[in-house]
């Protein structure tokens, strides 16, 4: 439970900019060690640093499981909520105060689990938040059972023959919710984790990015078929809008659609007369591409990272407040005058 | 309406004479009508016409829509039978009335349903148009109730209604070339019965024709039509004689009547517009979030069409998340209101202890209904009492007020504002469907006139401690984010009373604990003694009531007092904490008895509070108490005591 907070991550360049470490709360935090969320909550720090975004401005909103723990660790205001409610919640706040920086995180049983019909129905309203969901594939505060994330076969402590189960993917349940801003990270990649949630930022609508975060003590390793150091290049592609779907050590791999069909296939460059025209381009406000590029599972084809969907819509308390306004600029009414709307009468005084 | 010997007096408009004089009128201190007809038939707008008249009348009234919870039942059946009761006279008016002089019934399963409420020798206006074989068997009669004697003990007025309607609407010449259909004319068969009554009853006819032009302003034939249909009722009923069994009444102005603009008001307006003026007299903005159910829904209706009042609305997912985004909103600094029914406060319990727990304003509206689980959605009970109070986990108390009429919603819905921002806690509202839907006439308040309790939002560059209590009502300061140097944590986690931060320490959570509940018991400052309503302030017998049961308590104590019994009457409005005095004053009285909607709650909250030897006397049918019940009940415990 040691803060593994290293002091070397950014010098401020002002004297009013904001250091990541200015976004360190005076809180002891209390993740195992080793834990995937120290880096999470790294990244985020130095990406609010980046973004130079106000303390004060900042909300952090969760849930409840160890990823929730989260707000606590910030120094800006921070709600810990009930479990799977923080979208709810999110939404609250922004209903009140459309200005704020808000942002919501959760685990993969918070969100999905307890909260899926909130996580649901965030996405599809397009609340301006931030959406970070900490996928362990495991539920860690209770001590490891299995989560709606989990694999086929996961043994926990509520399966321990194996869990039947069959998982969801976080990514394809966000675009079938209508969600507008869809990405992926993994919480040891830092570099490309702060240029995925400064992406986050700037998005207006609710922008979920999906984060695999290794449980060092549930589920350790789960994702490493795909993030450990030997693996990643085969095994991950890094998607940027308007740049070929590359990957494998020296790019020399690409993705295209398999002739034929509507389903993606992995090709080697230079080999059976294949060129680098014949790769796809990312285009991230295709959102049958993004469903593709979310269903690829690591086994065939890449497991995508970055931003696979980015399409603004309109948000829902910016409607909101635009109708109210509206509404307010339309109408002379008082309150007084809506109590005297439709039928009254007078009961006149009586003469003495 | 006094009760007049059987005779049945069966009119078809043959035998209506031409003669024009016009009888003179029996006086009446008071008379109960019911309109009561298929879902489709529009008995709802019916009565609420009728309504308009009455208070234009300035007669007192009382109303009682009670419809089906089906949309659209089968046609002709008795589940689909709607109905519209209201009570209105010259005295002061308590309830919807017991039982109904005069009963308009559109088909036979109405006549089938409603039948034993009618007074004896009450006045029943058929419309014979819908009594074909058919009807009369959907409606479950084996013969037809016409003709077998089963209405020989009151006055029927038989007319084919149907009939006359489409003769009057046809007299216009607007079925063909103006596109009315058959189907819609026959639609105006309501206000031909309306007119009818309104003519028995000396009402006026023009807030209702008005009331028709404007309503359908986008279709002048139907509102034409209806108003046909209107006049040849008043018209038909203006020609036919009290020989013919038809009396004609008149009910004069309610003296006393406090001087004012009124209005009708039903207890889900009043909460919506209580709801709105107490954010603003806080100088906050409403969020109000919700999920339909019945019968809250229309208090989110209503606040949804107020929005040029700077009122923002949420038809959330759930009502789990209804509160929670309630919750977040009072966190941003808005007035964060939530409202349902008893499943869906149910729902909230978990969040409503987050809101125990951060100690965050907030107000819950929860309008009762019958039963556990889905129970009877469209009726009326008080059965969510120990729900309000008891119904979470942990240690988890908040404040519980309850309406007493529909217009005391608006009262209330303030009340709760003012208390949630003070003392920044949770704050239960208890309604019912009862009052929820029932309207009565409503002194208009001036809301520049009434007492602003601006909130104190912590501001930037003050000494900022999340646990910093007011001294005296002990709530923690209201700190927004957007607010410069007041970041800080909140949650759900018990936390320091010394920090604010997350806290596991055994001595501190004693201490939360305590103050969380001496928060609470300190509202009593805000709440006024305990007065009693009627009746001596002790002696042999008190009625204690609390919610919508303040109409028929308070009509069968005053009826008993008339007839010189020994009996008082308290009604509570503040469930909790309990007014300071409430224990003293009980402990003056040799019987305390407590009518409940419910199987005895608030009894068992006053036993265990003040140990009492109160008793119970309880009613879960769905409907609200009748006067004469109690009446017979108080006077059955009365001779039981002695
Ligand atoms: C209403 C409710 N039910 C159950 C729990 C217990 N609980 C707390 S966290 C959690 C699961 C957390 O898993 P996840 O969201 O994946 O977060 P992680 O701990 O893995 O970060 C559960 C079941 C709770 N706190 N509240
Ligand atoms: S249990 Fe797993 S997820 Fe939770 S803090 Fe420990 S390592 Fe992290
Ligand atoms: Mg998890």
């Amino acid at each position: 439970m040691t803060d593994t907070m290293t002091d070397t991550m950014t010098v401020s360049a002002t004297e009013t900019k904001l250091t990541a470490k200015d976004f360190v709360s005076d809180q002891e935090v209390r993740w195992c060690p080793g834990c995937g969320d120290y880096a999470i909550l790294k990244a985020v720090q130095r990406t609010l640093a980046d973004v130079e975004a106000k303390t004060e401005n900042t909300v952090f909103v969760s849930g409840i499981g160890c990823a929730s723990r989260f707000p606590y660790y910030m120094k800006t205001y921070g709600f810990h909520g009930i479990h799977g409610r923080a979208p709810s919640i999110a939404t609250g706040i922004k209903l009140a105060n459309p200005d704020l920086d808000v942002w919501v995180v959760s685990g993969d049983g918070d969100a999905l689990s307890i909260g899926g019909n909130h996580f649901v129905h965030l996405l599809r309203r397009n609340v301006d938040v931030q959406f970070l969901l900490f996928n362990n594939e495991i539920y860690g505060l209770t001590k490891g059972q299995f989560s709606p994330t989990s694999r086929v076969g996961t043994r926990s402590p509520s399966t321990p023959h194996g869990s039947i189960e069959n998982p969801l993917s976080a990514t394809l349940v966000a675009l079938g919710s209508g969600a507008h801003f869809v990405a992926r990270g993994v919480d040891s990649a830092q570099k490309q984790l702060i240029a995925t949630l400064t992406r986050a930022h700037a998005f207006k609508g609710t922008s979920f990015v999906e984060i695999f975060q290794n449980c060092i003590v549930f589920n350790d390793g789960i994702f490493s078929a795909f993030t450990a150091k030997d693996k990643a290049p085969d095994k991950q592609i890094y998607v940027e809008h308007g740049k070929p779907l590359l990957f494998g050590k020296d790019h020399t791999q690409g993705l295209r659609i398999k002739p034929g069909t509507l389903s993606l296939e992995a090709v080697v460059i230079g080999e059976q007369g294949i060129t680098k025209d014949d790769v796809l381009l990312h285009n991230e406000t295709d959102r049958a591409l993004a469903a593709l590029l979310a269903d690829m599972n690591g086994d065939t084809l890449p497991i995508a990272i970055g931003v696979l969907y980015c399409k603004p819509g309109h948000i829902f308390e910016v409607e909101i407040r635009k109708m109210v306004q509206r509404e307010i600029s339309e109408t002379t009414n008082s309150l007084n005058d809506v109590l005297r709307a439709g039928h009254t009468w007078t009961v006149p005084k009586e003469p003495e | 309406m006094p009760e007049s010997s059987p005779n049945v007096a069966v009119v078809t408009p043959s035998r209506v004479t031409s003669s024009r004089d016009t009888p003179s009128r029996q006086t009446l201190e008071s008379a109960v009508v019911r309109f009561s007809g298929d879902s489709g038939d529009g008995m709802q707008i019916t009565g609420g016409q009728f309504m308009l008249a009455t208070a234009v009348a300035q007669n007192n009234l009382s109303t009682f829509p009670d419809y089906p919870s089906e949309i659209r039942a089968p046609i002709g059946t008795t589940f689909g039978v709607s109905a519209f009761q209201i009570n209105f006279g010259s005295r002061v008016i308590k309830t919807a009335g017991d039982n109904f002089d005069v009963l308009v019934a559109m088909n036979p399963a109405a006549l089938k349903v409603e039948l034993n409420g009618l007074k004896p020798g009450g006045i029943i206006l058929l419309d014979t148009g819908s009594f074909q074989d058919r009807n009369i068997h959907r409606a479950n009669y084996a013969t037809d109730p016409r003709t077998d004697g089963s209405l020989d003990a009151y006055r029927v007025i038989e007319l084919d209604i149907s009939k006359l309607t489409l003769d009057a609407v046809a007299g216009l010449g607007l079925s063909k070339e103006k596109g009315l259909s058959k189907k819609e004319a026959l639609r105006c068969k309501n206000f031909w019965a309306l007119g009818f009554v309104y003519w028995m009853f000396d009402r006026l006819r023009t807030p209702t024709v008005n009331w028709l032009k404007t309503k359908f302003a986008k279709r002048p034939e139907i509102a034409d039509a209806n108003i046909a249909a209107l006049n040849a009722g008043h018209a038909l009923a203006e020609t036919m004689e009290v020989s013919d069994g038809l009396n004609s009444f008149s009910v004069a102005k309610a003296p006393n009547i406090e001087p004012g603009v009124y209005r009708t008001i039903t207890g889900a307006e009043a909460m919506a517009w209580g709801l709105a003026v107490g954010a603003k007299l806080a100088d906050l903005r409403l969020v109000f979030c919700s999920y339909p159910i019945t019968p809250a829904s229309p208090v989110l209706h209503a606040l949804s069409n107020m929005v040029e009042h700077d009122i923002v609305t949420f038809q959330a997912e759930d009502e789990i998340a209804a509160i929670c985004a309630a919750i977040g909103a009072s966190y941003a600094g808005s007035l964060g209101v939530t409202s349902s029914s008893g499943p869906g406060i149910a729902l909230k319990g978990e969040a409503l202890g987050l809101a125990v727990s951060t100690e965050q304003p907030l107000v819950v509206i929860n309008t009762q209904r019958a039963g556990p689980s889905t129970g009877l959605p469209t009726k009326t009970e008080q059965s969510d009492l120990l729900q309000a109070l008891y119904g979470r986990n942990g240690e988890c108390p908040l404040v519980v007020i309850a309406a007493r009429a529909p217009g005391d919603c608006f009262n209330v819905a303030i009340e709760a504002s003012k208390i949630a921002t003070k003392y920044m806690t949770p704050v239960m509202v208890l309604s019912d469907g009862y009052i929820g839907n029932a309207s009565e006439p409503w002194l208009i308040p001036d809301i520049d006139q009434l007492e602003k309790f601006p909130i104190n939002l912590h501001k930037e560059g003050e000494y900022f401690d999340s646990t910093l209590r007011d001294e005296v009502t002990l709530a923690r300061p209201w700190a927004i984010p957007g607010t410069p140097n007041l970041e800080h944590h909140i949650g759900g986690l018990e936390k320091s009373y010394e920090t604010g931060e997350i806290s596991s320490d055994p001595e501190n959570h004693q201490k939360m604990t305590d103050i969380r509940a001496a928060k609470i018991n300190g509202v009593v400052r805000d709440i006024p003694d305990q007065h009693v309503e009627s009746g001596a302030a002790s002696g042999k017998l008190v009625i204690v009531g609390w919610g919508s049961t303040y109409g028929p308590i308070s009509r069968a104590v005053n009826n008993l007092q008339e007839a010189g019994v020994d009996v008082s009457h308290v009604h509570v409005r503040h469930i909790w904490p309990l007014p300071q005095n409430l224990g003293d004053l009980l402990a003056g009285f040799e019987h305390i008895l407590v009518p409940e909607m419910n199987s005895g709650q608030f009894v068992k909250v006053l036993r265990d509070q003040y140990l009492l030897d109160a008793k119970g006397l309880n009613k879960m049918t769905g409907q609200p108490f009748k006067i004469v019940e109690l009446e017979n009940a108080i006077r059955a415990h009365l001779e039981a005591a002695k």
